[in-house]
């Protein structure tokens, strides 16, 4: 049996220890804004923040996250009032959606340690993010205008 | 799980809303178009055509509050659940912020087509949407004149209200929406369409896409995200080897891990492939993780089947002897042989082009509850109608007991338009007794795709002295798409020749088209574009080669091949001509179109310009799904051969434009999807195997490496041209654009795709 926090609320989970973070995310708490999407932390549709730190749930086994905070995107902002969310939002990034609280999640770790990234730390943080919709251009441009408060 | 349930009560609501439900009102296409004066597409002559009655798709509630219903499948293009709405609303002259979207189930008798591929709909729709919601601005118009005694010429709807001119009094939508939903609809000449000047939505582009709030706080419930109470999780394995099947197994392993609940063998099919399942043994558990590692422990013994042997690069060799030697005729303009032989100058180009696996960022997935005889499916399904009708006939239902619900599609690109894991759904939950939800994962997804195609094309273009092309013979190799409906068919079908083969544009006398015959070998499907990608790639890098060859500036060259504007019919050559289903007359090959998406992304790009070392721009050109799109692509390859590519420039004509914002966003994916094609795209076979599995073998375009910028240009058009497909005709030129600009960079001709690490050996 172990605890965890998961977007301010105490769990318990008593089941398989090497089960990955998204599954109990998506199968047991129904928290189904974290996605699936490669299961080997290649496309980081999975990403969620362990402690703050963008973490990929799919390679994340629940033994790891004993005692530890977990913040999904379901607990970024109830109502999309974060800032890269607002940023996400007036730019139109998403096309299908899939990856984008992913995306989303891992822009927002960014941003807490940085606060004015460059063109090329944006990329380097994001690029294990996949968009197959192809919305990278507009995910440059909504993590500057966040950063901006533009 | 709290979507399905207000699905349930919306529904509810609707019917309640209009009071009764009329029977689906079909058109034939003549009426159709008459009643617009307007323009005919090939809408009316798709499976269950077009249904206009405004009762179907709209309700409106006492408090005003507008439900439109989007009856096709939302994958990212914002095509279903935004623009078509919008423009039911705009006609209807609707307030956008009382609106609200229901996504239908599938039900083509009642809705019409819903079969959301060949970037149909807003091509399709647009005059039908139109007509609705002026129909229900009518019959709130007819209802408020009644209310007041009248006559109802004296009262106008607008802006969610009825205005009595005489009077000046007002009326809300709501305040007559259940006398106005009670009229029948409008006869076609009562129906005043707006004028495009009077447009607050339509072609502005300013509607934000209705489920972009949804998306970002994490709320969009996705195929993978329905819930159902007490559902199981479910993962199968598959004959790893097309047409193979499980000779035996051993479940004891499987049957220990925690969680696991049931084994299941599912049946395959035999050949062809159809949208059936392709059977194996599925582990049904009480969580996915459970599910992956009961599999896991499965020992099977497969028969691999008459494919067992499939070895991607034998069949490559085999397809470059097949294009060597004459094919079947399928256009034969002038007479290509005898001007070849004659030629000054003969450039020969022969171009290989891979299969590739769609990788939406969704696995395909399926949720299925199948009790008491009655069956229902959440499923991010491209064609919601079809997948109902497959489930009623693989599980010997009645259609009326099927509900098949369309959820979000985490993408689709032409993978979801089969629903094979929906039909695995159905029958586990069948076996089971309870819900299940399928999960494929990504090396299910990728190796168990429906792949694109693989082929060769070899083109030999002849020239005379001057350097004028006066010979053309494209000869193109590649398993069909046919070969899933039908036993062992070996040449393209004419929808496939008619995707950048038989429909080329150039204006040369001798011009030949021919197909060899190829076997397929795997599960052959429509991926976002289909054949355009390979015949497209051929033909717009001969273009760059001829201009090579002739020491003519490419863009210059691309313009003289193209010739003077003017109709190309194909018809007069072609038999059975395919023109994406749609007519014609109504969508010509234009070649005034085609010059002028060239002139004017060459303008846009300053085509011409110096650029530093080891930059270079190439360009291309394709009509696909009646659209055209000029792509100007600037590559850099450093010494060391990275390839980058800083910028991409892409004009498009796509008739009368309903939504620019999607199509910028449409037009910007495609580059990046482009670039992966073009870049990485490759699924190997070897021993009848898919080698690749997941997104470290099968890569795509990540942001670091991404076309940095792509800007757009939209051509502009009234609303009497008629609009044309945007979800696919973005990809076909990317691809030879790009290879242009590393030959223009780099003098390294790419013939085979993917470029791989050819710039750097
Ligand atoms: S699902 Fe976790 S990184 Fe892809
Ligand atoms: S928006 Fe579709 S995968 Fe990113």
């Amino acid at each position: 049996m172990l605890t965890l926090s998961v977007n301010g609320q105490r769990q318990s989970f008593d089941g398989d220890p090497s089960m990955p973070l998204l599954w109990y995310l998506r199968d047991e708490l129904g928290l189904t804004g974290t996605k699936f999407g490669c299961g080997i932390a290649e496309c980081g549709a999975c990403t969620v923040h362990v402690d703050g730190d963008a973490v990929r749930a799919c390679i994340t086994p629940m033994g790891g996250v004993a005692d530890r905070t977990v913040t999904t995107i379901e607990g970024l902002s109830t109502d999309g009032s974060h800032p890269v969310q607002k940023a996400w939002y007036a730019l139109n990034v998403p096309q299908c959606g899939y990856c984008q609280a992913g995306q989303i999640m891992q822009a927002a770790a960014l941003l807490a340690t940085n606060k004015t990234p460059s063109e090329a730390q944006i990329h380097e943080a994001m690029a294990g993010n996949i968009c197959r919709c192809g919305c990278y251009q507009r995910i440059t441009a909504a993590v500057k205008a966040a950063a901006t408060g533009a | 799980m709290k979507t399905i349930i207000e699905n349930v009560s919306r529904r509810r609501f609707l019917v309640g809303a209009g009071g009764f439900v009329v029977a689906a009102q079909l058109l034939p296409a003549k009426a159709f178009a008459e009643m617009h004066a307007d323009y005919q597409t090939g809408a009316a002559a798709m499976p269950h055509g077009v249904v206009t009655d405004p009762h179907v798709f709209v309700a409106i509630a006492p408090d005003g509050l507008v439900t439109i219903i989007a009856a096709r499948a939302e994958m990212g293009t914002g095509a279903a659940r935004t623009t078509l709405p919008m423009i039911v609303a705009d006609e209807l002259d609707a307030d956008w912020s009382r609106v609200r979207i229901e996504q239908s189930p599938g039900n083509e008798e009642k809705y019409g087509n819903q079969d959301t591929d060949g970037s149909r709909s807003v091509r399709h729709f647009i005059q039908p949407m139109r007509h609705i919601g002026a129909s229900v601005r009518r019959m709130l118009e007819i209802a408020a004149a009644r209310h007041w005694g009248v006559d109802d010429g004296d009262v106008e709807a607008a802006d969610h209200e009825i205005v009595n001119r005489k009077t000046g009094e007002k009326l809300g939508y709501g305040d007559v929406a259940a006398e106005a939903m009670a009229l029948p609809a409008p006869a076609a000449d009562q129906v005043r369409l707006k004028t495009p000047e009077q447009f607050r939505y339509i072609g502005k582009g300013t509607i934000k896409p209705v489920d972009q709030m949804d998306i970002i706080t994490g709320k969009a419930v996705y195929g993978i995200d329905a819930r159902l109470p007490d559902m199981k999780f479910a993962v199968i394995a598959r004959p790893p080897v097309f047409g193979g099947k499980m000779a035996s197994y051993d479940a004891a392993d499987a049957m220990k891990v925690p969680g696991v609940e049931k084994i299941v063998v599912i049946e395959g099919t035999p050949a062809p492939a159809k949208f059936q399942p392709l059977g194996g043994v599925a582990v049904i558990a009480s969580n996915t993780w459970a599910a992956m590692n009961g599999r896991d422990a499965l020992k099977i013994t497969w028969d691999d089947g008459p494919h067992a042997g499939y070895d991607s690069a034998a069949f490559r060799a085999e397809m470059e002897e097949t294009a060597r030697k004459p094919g079947v005729v399928l256009r034969d303009d002038g007479d290509a042989e005898k001007a070849l032989a004659s030629a000054a100058k003969v450039v020969t180009g022969e171009y290989y082009l891979p299969h590739v696996a769609h990788a939406a960022m969704e696995p395909v997935t399926a949720t299925a509850s199948f009790a008491d005889g009655k069956l229902a499916v959440w499923a991010p399904v491209q064609s919601p109608g079809g997948t109902r009708d497959e489930l009623a006939k693989r599980l010997a239902l009645k259609p009326e007991d099927v509900t098949v619900h369309t959820t979000l599609l985490g993408g689709g690109f032409g993978r979801k338009s089969k629903c094979d894991y929906a039909i695995e759904a159905a029958l586990l939950s069948r076996e089971m007794g309870a819900p299940v939800k399928v999960i494929w994962s990504r090396e299910d997804d990728i190796q168990h795709d429906y792949f694109h195609t693989v082929s060769v094309e070899r083109i030999d273009a002849g020239l005379d002295q001057s350097g004028k092309v006066v010979a053309w013979r494209h000869r193109s190799v590649a398993p069909t798409i046919l070969s899933i409906f039908a036993p062992d068919p070996k040449h393209e079908a004419p929808f496939e020749q008619g995707m950048g083969l038989v429909d080329n544009p150039f204006d040369i006398a001798n011009l030949r088209c021919e197909n060899g015959a190829a076997e397929a070998h795997t599960r052959i499907g429509w991926f976002r574009s289909v054949s355009n990608i390979p015949h497209a790639f051929a033909v717009q890098t001969m273009a760059d080669e001829i201009a090579a060859a002739a020491g003519r500036d490419p863009k210059d060259m691309l313009l003289e091949l193209i010739g003077p504007s003017r109709i190309v019919d194909p018809r007069k050559s072609v038999k059975n001509f395919w023109n994406y289903g749609d007519p014609v007359e109504v969508y010509p090959i234009d070649t005034a179109r085609l010059r002028g998406v060239v002139e004017l992304v060459a303008a846009k790009s300053d085509w011409g310009k110096g650029l530093p070392p080891r930059h270079g721009l190439g360009i291309a050109v394709h009509r696909s799904f009646l659209t055209y799109v000029a792509t100007v692509v600037e590559a850099a390859v450093d010494e060391q051969g990275k390839l980058a590519v800083p910028r991409v420039w892409t004009a498009v004509d796509a008739g009368f434009v309903a939504n620019p914002e999607r199509i910028h966003s449409q037009m910007e994916g495609a580059a990046v999807m482009g670039y992966a094609l073009a870049r990485y795209g490759e699924i190997t076979f070897k021993n009848g195997r898919a080698e690749q599995g997941n997104f470290d073998s099968y890569k795509v375009t990540r942001i670091d490496e991404s076309p940095a910028e792509t800007q757009v240009f939209i051509v502009e058009h009234g609303i009497d041209v008629p609009s044309s497909g945007i979800g696919e005709p973005g990809i076909p030129p990317f691809a030879p654009a790009l290879c242009n600009a590393i030959f223009a960079a780099t003098g390294k001709r790419i013939r085979h795709l993917p470029i791989g690490d050819q710039l750097s050996t």
